[in-house]
């Protein structure tokens, strides 16, 4: 649960062709007649290896025969690693030679929220040893959840003299200092973005080392970057940057300096307000710049985020935007509903709305009336804790869901719901695809009949017939693992906490939904017989992750005995070899084709 | 486990709730979360003010609610500052060789650079770049404050929020003075 940028496609993909071929025997070539093989390779590459661009199509076709599995590997310019334990660098690198991007995820998401231990793994220098070797052409690094260091970005920048995109998202380990070798040494970089991702302040004017000349660059987002940004450097970037498209920036960038800016950048398509604030005393008869102006004349502004300390009163100055926007973030912007509502009825056109839950379930009542093209909504919290009173309720989950028929994904925190309301949406709203719900009391039930949460959720799934994620909260029982193990034909992600009664739940789910590749579960009743049962679909997971449950260390063991193509990890959270804990603080296990990493740290036991 | 040598005070304890009902206080603090708060700015001391000016929680579980640690830190913020944009924090501002005070609300400012660029445009002068061996280098001037203890430092040297929490008043110090701060 919790936001997650979905990662943009970079389609192509090793692991589950991968294990398909280890599991088939793949290895050594046996003697082997083929009719004309040259020719097949010729007609396979011309006609179809040449136009699939999806990794699942790829990896359908790497499944053929042998030839059509080595023409494939040639050929596949994109590489998917969903797990960067799955399978070791050499054995892609040995397979694959061809990679221009790639792109590669890393700890599991729970690690988000403090779940896991820092220094656990997914270094990204493991990747680039190997990478540096073969993949000299490489142009684009897609990093999610992953440990790079200012060394690691030195090396990416000398070994990858053609790399145009470099992406960031919840990454750290990394400051400054590796930002501005990044912007010296890679001279045809295009796409620079941090996103989310922890950097250190190393005290560096990392702007002021991009090349003097014209750069190619088209985007560059970097408003998670908390440190003080030397703002004529960067007006001087954006001034000799024709081709820059996207530009967020942090909140070290004053409203007016945002203004000089937008005034040199009338091109962008996306844009991160820095703070939407002002920092200076500005004197009461001093001019200030006509902001309105400098939204006015940018005509092609789809996606506004940003307002990371924002004044309301300027909330205005975007109105001339506002018929034109997709996308709109406001989720740091603490506004009322009142403060909300004349900008909101203005974008018509909106289909993805982020927000705080300030805006109350008023405001949301102002979004399901004039966002009739909504796609996805995220509402988050103000005061992420468990006994406050919260501002949005079932109410605003009713309106928008009566507003917002085409809605595909939401993610909404709210202190109370009703099971009415969620079933109101899994019947207004069939298009859902992801649904996630966090009531932020634990175990809290219908407020309204005091029943737990299962139908409600059991609706969704029902009903939602596109549903592949969800995350569920509130009071739940084990009724509604038996809900969603029946219907929820096509999931494949599920977030569980403090929720269940017993192993029944677990069982549910892992005997019920085929697709089911991410399970991530926390505080939950389930113990040693309910992991047993998942015994036959755990390699046909991406990973299974089980905090503070009940399952033993001899389960674990015995999964790990039975399935050694899993890698099982028994994850301790504190220091204290507690030896008289009967259940494990957090196992987390994961499909590996190699032997389980040589890096992981004293507390993690991989069975 | 507290209430071992207590004689059982919790039995007597006048609780909200009723008999029977036992608080669920899973106060679950993995010793590594002590170090996990990392921020990027060495300014931003913010899980030591976290302790300081946050109300005490019911019973806070470990990551949960499901909000990322950077959007937490960034409301966090925003709420010391309209804190403080309420409240306000002015001190006096004496210059040597003017012939009168000024008056600034030190809390405007998020940081040391913010601060300084604005008692230049006040007071018309230039300050010179700041470093943690020498001081300030290029200027006849040299920020100083007065902190609580009643000692006179050197703008610059301690974190801001510690700094804005400490200063009670500014003088900029002229000539022969700034030289001698130099020679520390």
């Amino acid at each position: 649960m919790s936001e997650d940028e979905e990662l943009p496609d970079l389609d192509g993909g090793a692991a589950r062709s991968i294990n398909s071929t280890a599991v088939s025997g793949g290895g050594g070539d046996q003697n082997y007649v083929s009719p004309s093989p040259d020719q097949v390779l010729e007609n396979v590459l011309e006609n179809v290896l040449y136009f699939l661009t999806s990794r699942h199509d790829r990896n359908a076709a790497s499944l053929v025969c042998k030839s059509w599995f080595r023409a494939e590997a040639l050929t596949r310019s994109e590489l998917f690693i969903g797990n960067c334990y799955s399978v070791s660098p050499g054995r892609v690198t040995n397979r694959f030679k061809q990679i221009k991007a790639i792109a590669i995820k890393g700890k599991p998401r729970f690690s988000d929220f403090s779940l896991l231990p820092p220094d656990w793994g997914a270094h990204f220098a493991n990747w680039l040893r190997a990478m540096a070797a073969s993949y000299r052409a490489l142009e684009k690094v897609y990093l999610k959840r992953m440990c790079v260091t200012d060394e690691d970005l030195a090396i990416t920048a000398h070994s990858f003299p053609f790399l145009k995109e470099l992406v960031f998202v919840c990454c750290e380990g990394f400051g400054t200092d590796g930002l501005a070798i990044i912007a010296r040494e890679c001279r045809h970089i295009r796409v620079l973005e941090l996103v989310d991702t922890d950097v250190t302040d190393d005290e560096v004017d990392w702007i002021s080392c991009f090349p003097d000349n014209v750069t190619c660059l088209e985007s560059l987002i970097f408003d998670c970057v908390e440190t003080p940004i030397n703002f004529e450097a960067l007006e001087r970037l954006v001034a000799r940057s024709p081709s820059l498209k996207k530009l967020r920036l942090n909140s070290y960038i004053s409203i007016r300096q945002l203004y000089r800016l937008m005034i040199r950048a009338p091109q962008l398509t996306h844009l991160g307000t820095g703070s939407f604030n002002t920092s200076e005393i500005v004197a009461q008869s001093e001019q200030e710049p006509d902001y309105f102006s400098a939204f006015a004349a940018c005509k092609s502004l789809i996606c506004l985020s940003g307002f990371k300390e924002i004044i309301p009163e300027y909330l205005s100055a975007i109105y001339p935007v506002c018929g034109i926007l997709t996308s709109l973030n406001l989720s740091y912007a603490n506004i009322s509903a009142e403060q909300l509502k004349p900008v909101i009825r203005q974008c018509h056109k909106l289909q993805t709305f982020w927000a705080l839950d300030s805006i109350g379930d008023e405001g949301l009542q102002a979004v399901s009336v004039a966002c009739k093209d909504l796609r996805e909504l995220r509402v988050f919290p103000v005061e992420a804790l468990e006994d406050v009173e919260g501002p949005v309720s079932e109410v605003g989950l009713l309106t928008i869901s009566e507003g917002c028929r085409k809605l595909q994904s939401i993610l909404y925190f709210c202190q109370r719901m009703t099971n009415a309301a969620v079933i109101a949406m899994s019947k207004n709203c069939p298009d859902l695809v992801v649904f996630r719900l966090c009531i932020m009391g634990r175990h809290r039930p219908d407020h309204v009949t005091g029943e737990p949460m299962d139908e409600g959720f059991g609706a969704i799934v029902k009903n939602c017939k596109k549903l592949t994620r969800l995350a569920v909260s509130g009071l739940l029982t084990d009724r509604v693992f038996k809900y969603i193990g029946q219907y929820g034909k096509l999931l494949r992600t599920l977030s569980v906490a403090f929720a269940g009664d017993s192993d029944l739940g677990l069982k549910y789910l892992l005997e019920g939904c085929p697709k089911l590749q991410k399970l991530e579960i926390r505080d939950c009743p389930f113990g040693d017989s309910a992991l047993f049962a998942g015994l036959h679909h755990y390699y046909d997971m991406r990973f299974m992750w089980l905090s503070s449950c009940k399952v033993t260390r001899q389960g674990c063991e015995e999964v790990a005995r039975q399935l050694p193509g899993l890698v099982v990890e028994v994850i301790a959270s504190g220091e204290e070899e507690n030896e008289t804990n009967e259940y494990v603080d957090t196992m987390y296990l994961y499909r590996s084709l190699d032997r389980p990493r040589p890096d992981a740290p004293r507390f993690v036991h991989i069975l | 486990m507290a209430y071992e040598n207590d004689m059982n005070l919790k039995a007597t304890e006048l609780r909200l709730g009723l008999p029977g009902t036992i608080d669920e206080s899973q106060i679950k603090e993995p010793s590594f979360l002590k170090s996990n708060n990392k921020r990027s700015s060495g300014d931003m001391d913010n899980s030591a003010n976290e302790d300081e000016c946050s109300p005490v929680p019911k019973a806070q579980v470990v990551g949960w609610p499901p909000v990322r640690s950077y959007r937490k830190n960034v409301l966090q913020q925003q709420k010391k500052n309209f804190d403080s944009d309420v409240l306000g924090m002015y001190v006096k501002v004496s210059m040597d060789g003017a012939p009168y005070l000024r008056k600034i609300d030190i809390k405007v400012y998020k940081n040391y650079p913010d601060l300084l660029v604005a008692l230049e445009n006040m007071f018309k002068f230039s300050i010179g770049v700041y470093s943690e061996r020498e001081g300030y280098n290029g200027s006849e001037y040299a920020p100083t404050y007065e902190d609580k203890d009643g000692d006179w430092m050197l703008v610059g040297d301690v974190p801001w929020d510690m700094f804005v929490n400490s200063c009670k008043r500014l003088r900029i110090m002229k000539g022969s003075e700034v030289k001698g701060l130099g020679c520390l």
